[in-house]
């Protein structure tokens, strides 16, 4: 029993986000096993020492500690209290519902809402619309038959007193079904919530930018910021790397002058990586602006691996937004931009000129240029040759559009005549796509 | 439990009391921790803002359990041999040079080559056994008798190779030198490793350690820090002065004033024989909290209403 209630607890911990690997399962029963369920402050100290490991996790057990703590019987005291109702629950299996309706035993209810509880699989609950379901399963473990069947020989009795019996069983039903419920709800938000908000961040991930709600925003942030770790977790490894196999020889001589000159230590020649440096330019006129607001979200929360963004908006004319967006609200900054800038019609030929003209010097060897738009350029001149031009200055260029691929070259799109000059050209639909597009241009810096 | 040399971690309270004993202020959560880490065998990563205390609480440990505290101080490119052990290159040549004669006399009745080749043989490991070798942190705590505090210092400023190297150290206690063999720590030491959250830790060592977070101190306990370390201070100031700190760490400033500072601080205002908190005093001793321009051009509007609360609190 006491290994179920910490293993119980486990589970509730992971289907919050919290990594807990078997190891660590092993060393918390160790640790419990060590320090013991009496201490409640004692207990959490302890689990939250050995379970959670960084300050959310930290966050997500203390939650839920007190969620699974606050109805869970502390297994040590559990014995005397079976031994209470063991004289009803021998006869008619564990916690009859007619009896302790008689009763009225706050404990021993408690106690087979528990029992009920763990019969119909309560640890498996998921969504809150599964609530009523498992207060069902529950009631039925807990005896509702014999209940009812109870109540309709009361009923069937026609006396007074029949009558005003059936009336009291009513009630209680009534009051079992709502604490059964309540038990099932707290159920779910210990082990349910989080692998909900788990499956709907599955869902947000593959779902069309452009589709997207606006009461998803919300979500839609805390997703950008863990693909964000993601990438940020894959591409900071140190920027040196070692070239075994080349020998740097003034280093190894200058390291074993004192031996004589005899090369104990070996040092080999090392090569830098250079540092990424992203210069995005988005189209922020009607169409494109959605996907451009989740693409800008994800690239400024990559600050801790590319020190280097620079971005630039346009529709009629180009202008730099860095600064308005390296503010807290990043919401009403991409608003700012949408508004003041995404308004006039778009013509790339002449945002490329402001490009060369103004911001040139952002584009250099190192420099991954990535324009996000749908190259409708409303007849106007492409001004190929400038972009042709900016190619030839940066690292790689990658252009992502929101339209399909057959849509390219229809009416005014001009990105079949962009495209030659592009390293990459792709249709960006879902953040996914997003992600996997940054990873790549990241990993060309290793 | 195995046996070791640490019998005063017997209980949580007496942890507590010990630090308490050695002038380090616990709190439930890391006496807790300390308890954990000794009983599992775990070493215990902290993790919280820089000067909360993090290497203190190592070195406090050292004093209270009388055992050697081997720091490791971590940073970029970190290797093996600054951190586990390397040979005595020099010694060995020197030696070499200083044995030739014996060597030669030792060779003389070697007729043949093989026969001189099989002598040398079997005076080889002469050259690679301990004396020759140049114990690092990590292998001296292994090697102490009585047990030891081994403090692993800003691990996150350390390669991620190198974590993969501490994690033999961290699981079994033991290294390994290719010519010797494996060390295995007779008592295992009290490992502490410490990190400022400059770049994320592998999962891999954060699942072979206990983890505690330690935040700034609450307005009491850090009352207590500061009498521990400067007695002379007056209740009244000392009230004073730690509120007056507490606001500070709330405001939008770059670096938030450290416990350490809130003790220099008070011994600043010691000297200068204060007894009350007033604002002329806090201006002219604000440098001493904070350490960039900016952060105290930020906070000078908020000193009056941050010193005149912390005045009237008594």
């Amino acid at each position: 029993m006491a290994e179920q209630v910490l293993t119980d607890f486990i589970r509730a911990l992971r289907s919050a986000d919290v990594r807990v690997s078997t190891g660590e399962a092993i060393d918390a029963a160790e640790a419990v096993k060590l320090i013991g369920y009496a201490d409640r402050q004692r207990l959490s100290d302890t689990l939250r020492c050995v379970l959670a490991k960084s300050p959310a996790e930290k966050l997500a057990h203390d939650r839920l500690f007190d969620l699974y703590f606050s109805r869970q019987p502390v297994p040590q005291s559990e014995p005397p209290a079976q031994e209470d109702s063991s004289e009803s629950s021998e006869s008619e299996g564990p916690g009859d519902l007619l009896d302790l309706l008689e009763t009225g035993d706050e404990t021993a209810i408690a106690m087979a809402m528990e029992r009920a509880g763990q019969e119909a699989g309560l640890q498996d609950i998921r969504f809150s619309t599964q609530v009523s379901y498992f207060a069902q399963q529950m009631m039925k473990s807990l005896g509702i038959e014999r209940l009812e069947g109870e109540m309709m020989k009361a009923f069937r009795e026609r006396t007074e007193d029949g009558q005003a019996y059936a009336e009291e069983l009513i009630d209680g039903r009534k009051q079992m079904f709502s604490r059964a419920r309540e038990h099932a709800k707290q159920a779910f938000e210990t082990y349910g919530a989080g692998a909900t908000l788990a499956f709907r961040e599955d869902v947000l991930a593959e779902t069309a930018l452009t589709a997207l709600d606006v009461r998803d925003l919300g979500r839609m942030q805390v997703l950008v910021q863990k693909i964000a770790k993601r990438l940020a977790v894959k591409h900071s490894r140190r920027r040196r790397k070692k070239n075994r196999g080349q020998l740097d020889v003034r280093k190894t001589l200058r390291a074993n002058a004192g031996f004589d000159g005899v090369p104990f230590d070996l040092a080999w020649k090392q090569t830098k990586r250079d540092k990424a440096k992203i210069v995005a330019v988005c189209d922020v006129s009607g169409s494109v602006a959605r996907v451009v607001r989740f693409f800008l979200m994800l690239l400024y929360s990559l600050n801790e691996v590319v020190p280097d963004i620079e971005s630039f908006a346009f529709s009629g004319r180009l202008e730099d937004v860095g600064d308005t967006l390296e503010t807290d609200d990043f919401a009403a900054a991409m608003d700012k931009i949408v508004n003041s800038i995404g308004m006039s019609s778009t013509d790339y030929g002449q945002s490329l000129s402001d490009l060369k003209m103004n911001h040139w010097n952002a584009l250099d060897r190192r420099t991954t240029l990535i324009i996000l738009g749908d190259g409708r350029s409303n007849y106007g001149d492409p001004r190929l040759d400038l972009f042709r031009e900016a190619a030839g200055r940066v690292k790689r260029v990658i252009w992502l559009t929101p339209e399909g691929e057959s849509l390219w070259g229809s009416g005014d799109s001009e990105l079949p005549r962009y495209r030659p000059h592009c390293h990459t050209m792709k249709q960006v639909t879902t953040i996914k796509d997003l992600e996997r597009i940054l990873d790549e241009a990241l990993s060309r810096y290793s | 439990m195995t046996k070791t040399g640490y019998e005063p971690l017997t209980s949580i309270d007496a942890i507590t009391a010990g630090l308490a004993s050695v002038g380090y202020i616990s709190t439930r959560e890391i006496s807790t921790a300390i308890y954990l880490a000794h009983n599992l065998r775990k070493p215990i990563l902290i993790e919280g803002p820089a000067g909360v205390g993090k290497t203190d609480l190592a070195a406090s440990m050292a004093r209270y359990l009388d055992v050697s505290l081997n720091r490791l101080q971590c940073y970029e490119g970190l290797d093996e041999g600054k951190a586990l052990y390397e040979w005595k290159y020099g010694k060995q040549l020197l030696y070499t040079q200083l044995l030739k004669e014996k060597l030669g006399e030792v060779m003389d009745g070697a007729g043949t080559l093989n026969a001189a080749f099989d002598k040398l043989t079997s005076f080889e490991d002469l050259f690679y056994s301990e004396t020759f070798l140049e114990p690092r942190p990590l292998l001296t705590a292994m090697k102490q008798d009585k047990g030891s505090v081994l403090l692993i210092d800003e691990i996150d400023k350390s390669d991620e190779e190198f974590e993969a190297y501490l994690l033999e150290v961290l699981s079994d206690y033991q290294v390994t030198v290719p010519e010797i063999g494996t060390i295995r720590a007779q008592v295992p030491p009290l490992v502490i490793l410490t990190s400022n959250n400059i770049r994320e830790l592998g999962d891999a060592l954060k699942r072979r350690c206990l983890h505690l977070h330690i935040d700034f101190p609450e307005a009491e306990r850090e009352q207590a820090i500061v009498r521990a370390r400067v007695p002379d201070v007056s209740d009244a100031l000392l009230k004073q002065l730690v509120d007056f700190v507490q606001g500070l760490r709330d405001l939008d400033i770059r670096k938030r004033p450290s416990i350490s500072e809130t003790v220099d601080w008070a011994r600043t205002l010691l000297l200068m024989h204060a007894t009350e908190l007033d604002e002329e005093m806090v201006r002219s001793t604000l440098n001493v909290l904070l350490k960039h321009e900016s952060d105290i051009q930020a906070v000078d509007k908020d000193v009056r209403t941050l010193a005149r609360a912390a005045a009237s609190a008594n």
